[in-house]
């Protein structure tokens, strides 16, 4: 039996997907430089990149709120019942709001905003992409990626920190309360026990990972949607693909960041 | 003057221009008419470069149009686009007023507004209609919208991708009274792609048959019913019957 066949039809397999994604990689890495680039070179859009900072950030803030208050509260039970195992529920403040600001904060809040931003930006840009409004824009002697895409990757970039900082803040709370309201804390004790355990690298390094993760969610969605396929269907595969590459670039530069920041 | 000469364009396998050539003179109305899915729209987004032609030579004025200064050369140009392309999230008159509010000659607001407001006068829209968005407006005003659009920077040469496609008739030949009487007294270039024949008689100067990649016929509008060629015969009469194949 000749074994090259079915030899060469397994390379086959592997290889194209392969070759798929690192093309794809390649696409994504010319895209980001492409805006990374223009971001400092005018015509600077001011009224689009207002639009986005109010619709990225402004808008986000209920979402953000609502996740960082619950996973705060939920977070505090979890450190009380495990840390009650070897008499540790001392540790309730300090965990919650180093928790919070290092990793729930930023990766929950990214989660969170690249369900909302970057599914709406690709559908958007997508939709004009499909009703030949990208080209009408060419035609009309302005830079779609400049005009579309750039405004929204430096509005999410600058404005997830801030989506950070308030849901940091918001999720402490969550674990304040809990504390104080079911778990006995004294709220004085609880609030100092916090302040005294908290750095300033604990609620900057999170800010740092919101930009990253905000530059990553709108890139996907600016990404997506310009290279959506035709259609109601070619809108919708653009949607999803933005979501689901976003979340998985998040949690991956999530846990490379986490090396660099705090593995010595 | 457009001049395109053995241009070819091929999606994957599917060759959708063969060899091109056609001269559009400066100052007339060129119509290109065509079955659906014959490369009408893919021709005219080569000549703008929103598609990149496989070979061949597209010139305007004599000079290479992927050789010209990209800002300059568009803003020589407006499009009437199919679906009239108008930005959503963008109120009716800056829509209108996109190219005036921007780049190196960008205008106050102001100014710009009164001229976005004075063009959809010239397209039969009232003022009120300036402060509205695109979803408020029907198929027909959005078309009036595009053409205000598209003339509002005064361009030389004007485009119309399929300009009554969707309109019903009465709509459709005030469309194409507008465009004529709008090219005439700019004494614009035009070029516009319909296979909707009313359109060709009211719009015409010259017009041309697209068919298997490349012009089939060319001659003025006068001539189109007097032609001996098959093609444009069974096409501009509706025969089902003819040398062009369809699909029952």
């Amino acid at each position: 039996m000749n074994l090259a066949t079915p030899l060469a039809a397994l390379f086959a397999a592997i290889g194209r997907p392969v070759l798929a994604a690192l093309t794809s990689i390649g696409r994504v890495t010319l895209f980001a430089g492409a805006i990374v680039g223009h971001i400092l070179r005018p015509p600077f859009y001011l009224r689009e990149f207002g639009q986005s900072v109010l619709q990225i950030g402004w808008f986000s803030l209920p979402v953000v709120g609502l996740t960082a208050i619950f996973t705060g509260g939920a977070l505090a039970l979890q450190i009380y019942a495990g840390g009650s195992r070897f008499n540790a529920e001392s540790v309730v403040p300090s965990i919650v709001a180093i928790g919070m600001t290092r990793e729930l904060g930023p990766v929950l809040g990214g989660l969170m905003v690249a369900a909302r931003v970057a599914s709406s930006i690709a559908a958007e840009i997508g939709t004009m992409k499909v009703t030949e409004q990208i080209d009408a824009l060419v035609t009309l002697s302005t830079n779609p990626l400049k005009y579309l895409a750039v405004p929204r990757v430096l509005a999410a970039t600058l404005a997830m920190p801030v989506l950070v900082a308030v849901g940091d803040a918001i999720g402490i709370m969550g674990g304040w309360l809990v504390g104080i309201t079911r778990l006995d804390f004294n709220s004085a004790a609880y609030l100092k026990n916090t302040a005294d355990f908290l750095e300033p690298w604990d609620v900057g390094s999170g800010l740092v990972k919101g930009a990253v993760f905000g530059f990553i969610v709108a890139l996907m969605g600016c990404y997506h949607g310009m290279n959506s396929a035709r259609g109601a269907q070619g809108v919708g595969a653009a949607t999803k693909a933005a979501v689901v590459s976003a979340s998985v670039l998040i949690l991956a530069a999530n846990y490379l960041l986490t090396e660099v920041f705090f593995s010595a | 003057m457009i001049t395109l000469t053995g241009v070819q364009k091929s999606f994957g396998a599917n060759r959708v221009l063969a060899g091109v050539n056609l001269t559009i003179p400066s100052g007339q109305s060129m119509v290109i008419i065509g079955g659906s899915g014959t490369g009408k729209s893919v021709l005219l987004k080569c000549i703008l470069g929103l598609v990149r032609p496989d070979g061949g030579q597209i010139t305007l004025d004599g000079q290479d149009v992927t050789k010209a200064d990209r800002d300059a050369f568009l803003a020589r140009f407006g499009m009437l686009f199919q679906g009239g392309a108008l930005f959503d999230s963008l109120r009716v008159w800056e829509n209108v007023a996109f190219r005036l509010l921007r780049g190196a000659k960008a205008l106050p607001k102001a100014d710009a507004r009164e001229i976005a407001i004075g063009k959809l006068r010239r397209v039969g829209l009232k003022p009120e209609v300036a402060d509205l968005f695109p979803a408020e407006l029907s198929g027909g005003m959005q078309k009036r919208v595009g053409l205000a659009r598209a003339i509002a920077a005064e361009p030389e040469i004007i485009f119309f991708d399929e300009p009554t496609t969707g309109l019903d008739p009465i709509m459709a030949g005030v469309i194409n009274e507008l465009i004529r009487e709008i090219v005439v007294e700019m004494g614009a270039t035009a070029m516009t792609i319909t296979h909707d024949m009313s359109s060709v008689r009211a719009i015409a100067d010259r017009v041309a048959m697209l068919h298997a990649g490349v012009i089939q016929w060319t001659g003025p509008v006068s001539e189109l019913d007097a032609t001996p060629d098959p093609y444009v015969q069974q096409f501009i009469h509706g025969r089902a019957t003819g040398p062009i194949a369809s699909v029952r």
